[in-house]
């Protein structure tokens, strides 16, 4: 099986003012495979993650060193174009945020914003990103009442449509689960599985068996250092590290 | 005192506050509305001032507080509103930025009389406006614009960061979000701000006393730069000048429920606008 690597990232470190977040991390992230990335709250996961599509430029005060290289092209060279690395790298945020708009507007905005200027085409589009994010079926006879009637689940499921809808080529799972229950996480873990085939995830959980069931690569964030990368089911199994192992085993989290 | 006799005795407390509120402007509304009701008649809402202020109506007052309102209005609520997006939304965290911050909330504290000097000076004088309409909108407008500044940026506070985040996360602009997201869903916040503003700009004297105000006008103004006679200068006057106190007293309440009813009109058709706004864009539901 040939891997293609989406992302790299070399030698980076982080820091929010003077206290360092990230420490020398050095990853792949494979090309339509899932990565997840797990390890105990406050070890930066979710700051390794949204540094892929350049979210921390919001958070002031914060410095980067190292390179992230999307398609071997650096994301944060002074060049590059963030509206451009956002929209091909899509994000669903841990809490579900859909805009207090209609469930259509919802999706429809990312692409009246990337000037996709027919409407016809833009109905089509959102059928389809519906349809490709499960949602479809629940939503179909009310895409014109407020997304915020929806329930958590559906909610999550619709800020996943509305990434796809602007075809990105890597989307960004930020504890997609953390405040869903379990059925409703159930079915964003199958959905996850099935846009593997089409787009290269990174998640970022800390529910151990959700990154055993969904993730193909782990990667074990501790105190802002990259304990562990590997196979899942190898990592899972056999892991290298006694702290990757102590972790999986539950001695501390 | 047991725990429950302690808790009765607060929300009692606490009752006690509300209606004695309630009774004062139980109180304000009914002396108004009785000692004012006399007057009001359809001439007096549509004629002008006759016999030394004793006759007639007040028709060019009220004309003239509506323009001058809406002229405040035209003028500070773009400003006012841009100014708290820059605000909230653009300016980097800087000391520069939290002085000017801290200044606009100063200035919302400045009694109204030194911005009816500073019209004075500025418009009527050194731009040439004149006591006219223009000068004293531009000076209530100023007036206010710490007030709806800070009204709006608190509604653009309100706004949660993870509709910014999921905006910009799809590749919008910062603009395009603040455009497409922010605003709408600010906006009936922002409303309310201006709901306020709306009623002291009608009500303030001073301001208006030295820039437009006018005691006596024969017929309505014709420009921007015409004098006014305006509602709260006219009480104003009505109370403070002239030789018949007595039928002029009565025309002062009248010219007071007027007022009144124009304040809370205004509101009022701000209130039916958000409310519309609210649920066309599902806010809070």
């Amino acid at each position: 099986m040939e891997l293609n690597t989406k992302i790299e990232v070399k030698n980076l470190y982080f820091y929010y003012g003077r206290s360092q977040v990230l420490k020398d991390i050095n990853l792949d992230i494979f090309e339509k495979k899932v990565t997840a990335i797990i390890g105990p709250s406050g070890c930066g996961k979710t700051t390794l993650i949204r540094l892929f599509n350049r979210m921390n430029d919001l958070i002031p005060k914060t410095r980067l060193e190292g390179t992230i290289l999307l398609d071997k092209k650096s994301i944060y060279d002074p060049k590059v174009d963030v509206v451009e690395i956002r929209r091909r790298v899509g994000m669903v945020f841990q809490k579900p945020n859909p805009f207090p708009k209609s469930i259509f507007d919802n999706i429809s905005y990312g692409l009246e914003i990337n000037g996709v200027s027919d409407r016809r085409k833009r109905e089509e589009i959102v059928i389809q990103s519906l349809k490709k994010a499960a949602i479809w079926e629940e939503v179909k006879d009310r895409l014109k009442e407020s997304a915020l009637g929806l329930s958590g689940g559906q909610q999550q499921r619709l800020c996943i449509a509305r990434c796809l809808a602007v075809e990105p080529e890597v989307l960004l799972f930020d504890e997609p689960c953390a405040s869903l229950d379990p059925i409703s996480t159930q079915k964003i873990e199958e959905l996850i599985r099935e846009l593997k085939k089409e787009y290269t995830i990174v998640i970022v959980t800390h529910n151990m068996q959700q990154a055993a069931r969904v993730s193909d690569f782990t990667a074990f964030l501790y105190l802002g250092e990259l304990i562990e990368f590997g196979e899942t089911e190898k990592l899972f199994t056999v892991p290298q590290n006694k702290m990757t192992e102590a972790y999986l085993t539950g001695k501390f989290g | 005192m047991n725990k429950k006799v302690k808790q009765n005795l607060g929300f009692l407390l606490l009752f006690l506050c509300i209606l004695t509120t309630v009774i004062f402007l139980g109180l304000i509304l009914y002396f108004i509305i009785i000692r004012g009701y006399s007057v009001l008649s359809y001439e007096f809402l549509t004629q002008v001032p006759k016999k030394s202020m004793t006759a007639g109506g007040v028709a060019p007052a009220i004309v003239g507080t509506f323009y001058l309102t809406l002229g405040a209005m035209i003028f500070s609520l773009p400003l006012g509103v841009a100014c708290a997006i820059y605000l909230s939304e653009y300016s980097p965290q800087s000391f520069i930025i939290n002085i000017i911050r801290i200044s606009i909330n100063n200035l919302a504290g400045v009694p109204s009389v030194v911005f009816g000097l500073f019209g004075l000076a500025v418009f009527v004088k050194y731009f040439g406006f004149g006591v006219s309409l223009l000068s004293g909108s531009l000076t209530l407008g100023i007036m206010v614009l710490p007030s709806i500044i800070s009204a709006a940026q608190e509604a653009l506070t309100a706004v949660p960061q993870s509709y910014r985040e999921a905006s910009l996360a799809l590749g919008a602009t910062l603009w395009e979000t603040i455009k497409r997201i922010v605003l709408p869903t600010a906006f009936p916040g922002i409303l309310t701000g201006i709901i306020l503003s709306i009623g002291r700009v009608a009500g303030e004297t001073a301001p208006i006393m030295f820039t437009a105000a006018t005691f006596y006008m024969r017929g309505y103004p014709n420009s921007i730069f015409s004098e006014v006679m305006a509602l709260p200068y006219h009480i104003y006057a009505l109370m403070t000048e002239g030789v018949h106190p007595e039928v002029q007293t009565r025309i002062a309440y009248g010219c007071t429920l007027i007022l009144l009813i124009l304040v809370l009109s205004m509101s009022t058709l701000a209130i039916i606008l958000r409310q519309r706004q609210r649920s066309r864009t599902y806010y809070g539901t």
